[in-house]
């Protein structure tokens, strides 16, 4: 299409349907994690309450201490709203501490302090409560970290879907660690710690909603553990992000436009479990954006891939590490797949909500 | 689940090997140009997934047909199930990708926002529970989708009456394939040389409507299946007919597809269905092209219920969609595509459904094509 040839367009007029632009009231797909969740963001909280450290748009923030050791504190805060509340491989407790202490963990921090909130539903069960406390108390042990500080609010029957809980983690990342979605470079490789789109399935299983039933659990983990046994054996890691909300393809264009690259994946390497893949079918789902709650992706130079591979792989979160693309200069910000074809294929952001195709 | 087969089923469709192979054999029987119409949404979408079009010979060109029922509604019925959706005693149940298609003002999602009772469903026999589960309230279902979804649509009725249900209604809005075959056909515009018949709709009906189709109109017809393998058979088999000048039906989805169809489902869709004239979306009134619920079932007529008749729009009569449907244009003709009209701002239809030829080309990067 050239410039010449191009007309312009009315919005108002009759060239398409004009549809309903999704800008006055908060519609599902704005939490999404994909375009229409950034949109939001830019649009009601950057311009508002925007400044440097949510500029970089990480997944946590980096902050700096001032102290002697040049170490620096990441933050980060995550509200967890899952339905139902109890899915196979996990709960929204056990996901409340994975999915903040993953988030610190993504700077190279380790997490050492938790917050939570919880938001409690007139009518919820003690019983169903304390499962879930007992599953955070679980998750706490086993990534070494501690709640210090908490909040119990309830609200009347009706205002809040049984329970929601926010928590917020704090890292210390050590001094000289620079890791962050706008690192990647020209030449490095790109990892992932195993197989994609668990979780979304297992929880779209436990809604009952899907018809057929499966053994797929979510693989909702903590990883700081792996992640700081790999920065031990490989300090000279570039990125480090976990595809959750918008899955693989969302994370991964996240990362190409922050860094001003472009990123190529071999569709042959992605590992999917058959159980997986076969949901996915059937519901004409993509698994490249689906979510996963307990892997990294893992952005680091080429020459280093090899030596990371095997230390994932000893943690029994990464047993199915693997390397599933690179990282160039050419076209920024496109992530490109190519097919067992031979062809290519564009990956773009998730839009709107993930929905069924219907034949 | 571990008993059936189906990671080899599909991987064995998915053979990079294989399919170079039918490529190559599409080349060698080759000898000038030809247009071929994949009829289905899901065909089009396979085809930009795994990139096809890259790999065929570029005299083949492969145009995109109104295959996506999401699409092909009209702004009328879609409007009238807006209108349905915010009345406060009813539940409306619909496949998801409906939610997000714009009406004349506003879509499902924003009727939810606002406090509608609007819930995706996976299977018309869900809404059927929801209306058994929910006497309080009005159930009602978006009974789209072509032939495919049209015995699974009949199927929610007469269970319905069997439960002795009076809360339950679906608002029919199936469409026919044959009829919109014929209206492309004859369009005097027309550029279409061969046909990719839609593999699961012949799944359900056969495909005995089509010779005479084809003789009427000399043009061929093979129906074909969703894979990669499958899809480049379909081509083949296509282009084999077209060059050796015979306007006659194949079938390369056998393993899914046999001539007659599927005799019960056709018969409970003609038990509780009979055609009506029905407009697309973009396309216009086409005759006897739509599924209308027959007078025994009229209690189940969720327009009627509703008295929706009154609610009436007129469509944009120079909507690009409607080219786009009829294989006339191709969405990256479309000015607006990919710069104001996207998949999270979609101007039409085609952008919006999981299966609609703008929404494929904007996922799997045909931007500048």
């Amino acid at each position: 299409m050239t410039q010449e040839k191009q007309e312009p367009i009315s919005m108002q007029g009759p060239v398409c349907p004009l549809p309903h632009q999704q800008t006055e009231t908060v519609v599902i797909g704005h939490g999404s994690g994909g375009q229409m969740t950034r949109d939001l963001i830019h649009n009601i909280f950057q311009t508002r309450i925007g400044n440097a450290y949510l500029a970089e748009g990480n997944d946590a923030a980096r902050i700096d201490l001032h102290g002697m050791d040049g170490s620096q504190l990441a933050v980060s805060t995550d509200s967890h709203v899952v339905f139902p509340l109890f899915y196979p491989g996990g709960n929204i407790g056990r996901l409340s501490i994975c999915g903040t202490v993953n988030d610190v963990a993504m700077l190279g921090a380790q997490p050492a302090f938790l917050t939570a909130g919880f938001i409690l539903e007139e009518g919820f069960s003690m019983e169903a409560l304390s499962r879930i406390v007992d599953s955070m108390a679980e998750a706490c042990r086993e990534s070494d970290i501690q709640i210090v500080a908490g909040d119990t609010k309830v609200v009347e029957k009706g205002k809040a879907d049984g329970l929601f809980i926010n928590t917020t983690g704090y890292g210390i990342i050590p001094n000289g660690r620079m890791i962050g979605g706008q690192y990647a470079k020209p030449g490095d490789a790109v990892l992932i710690s195993g197989s994609l789109g668990d979780h979304g399935i297992a929880v779209l299983q436990a809604r009952g909603e899907l018809g057929f039933e499966s053994q797929i659990q979510s693989d909702v983990a903590p990883l700081n553990h792996m992640i700081e046994d790999l920065l031990i054996a490989v300090p000279d890691v570039h990125v480090l992000r976990d595809p959750t909300r918008g899955g693989l393809s969302t994370t991964l264009k996240e990362i190409a436009c922050q860094s001003q690259v472009s990123i190529h994946l071999e569709e042959e390497t992605i590992p999917v479990k058959p159980d997986v893949q076969i949901a996915c079918e059937m519901l004409g789902f993509d698994p490249l954006y689906m979510a996963n709650e307990g892997k990294v992706i893992v952005i680091l130079p080429e020459k280093h891939a090899e030596k990371a591979l095997l230390t994932l792989r000893k943690s029994p979160y990464g047993v199915m590490s693997t390397r599933i693309g690179a990282v160039f200069q050419e076209n920024p910000e496109e992530v490109l797949l190519h097919t067992t074809f031979g062809t290519t294929r564009i990956l773009d952001f998730l839009s709107g909500e993930i929905l069924p195709r219907i034949c | 689940m571990n008993d059936i087969p189906f990671p080899n089923f599909l991987s064995g469709y998915r053979d990079a090997e294989l399919v170079h192979h039918v490529i190559h054999e599409i080349q060698k029987r080759l000898t000038k140009p030809w247009a071929l119409m994949e009829t289905c949404g899901g065909q089009t979408h396979a085809i930009m997934q795994y990139g096809l079009d890259q790999l065929l010979p570029e005299e083949i060109e492969l145009v995109h047909g109104p295959g996506c029922p999401v699409c092909v509604t009209s702004l009328e019925l879609i409007d009238q199930a807006l209108w349905i959706a915010r009345q406060p005693d009813v539940i409306f149940t619909s496949f998801g990708d409906m939610l997000r298609v714009p009406g004349s003002r506003g879509d499902l999602f924003s009727v939810r926002a606002a406090g509608g009772k609007v819930r995706v469903v996976y299977s018309p026999l869900d809404a059927v529970n929801i209306a058994q589960q929910n006497p309080g309230n009005e159930v009602v279902f978006f009974a789209i989708g072509f032939e495919t979804t049209a015995p699974a649509n009949a199927m929610a009725v007469l269970q319905a009456e069997k439960l002795g249900l009076t809360n339950f209604t679906i608002l029919p809005a199936n469409v026919l394939v044959p009829p919109a075959i014929h209206a492309i056909l004859s369009n005097p515009n027309n550029r279409i040389q061969g046909f990719l018949a839609a593999g699961h709709v012949c799944a359900v009906m056969g495909y005995w409507e089509y010779p005479p189709i084809a003789k009427q109109y000399k043009t061929p017809m093979v129906v074909t299946g969703f894979e990669p393998l499958d899809l480049v058979n379909g081509i083949l088999e296509t282009v084999s007919l077209l060059e050796e000048g015979r306007a006659s039906v194949g079938n390369a989805y056998s393993r899914a597809v046999t001539f007659d169809g599927n005799q019960a489902a056709q018969k409970m869709i003609q038990q509780v269905f009979e055609p009506v004239d029905r407009n697309w979306r973009g396309i216009g009134i086409i005759p006897q092209s739509g599924l209308g619920l027959c007078q025994a079932y009229q209690r189940f007529d969720a327009a009627l219920r509703f008295d929706t008749g009154k609610i009436q729009t007129k469509e944009s009569e120079i909507c690009i969609a409607g080219q786009i449907l009829q294989g006339l244009k191709k969405p990256s003709e479309c000015p607006a595509f990919g710069t104001l009209c996207t998949p999270q701002s979609p101007l039409g239809a085609p952008m919006v459904s999981s299966e609609g030829a703008c929404a494929a080309y904007f996922r799997y990067g045909r931007k500048d094509t």
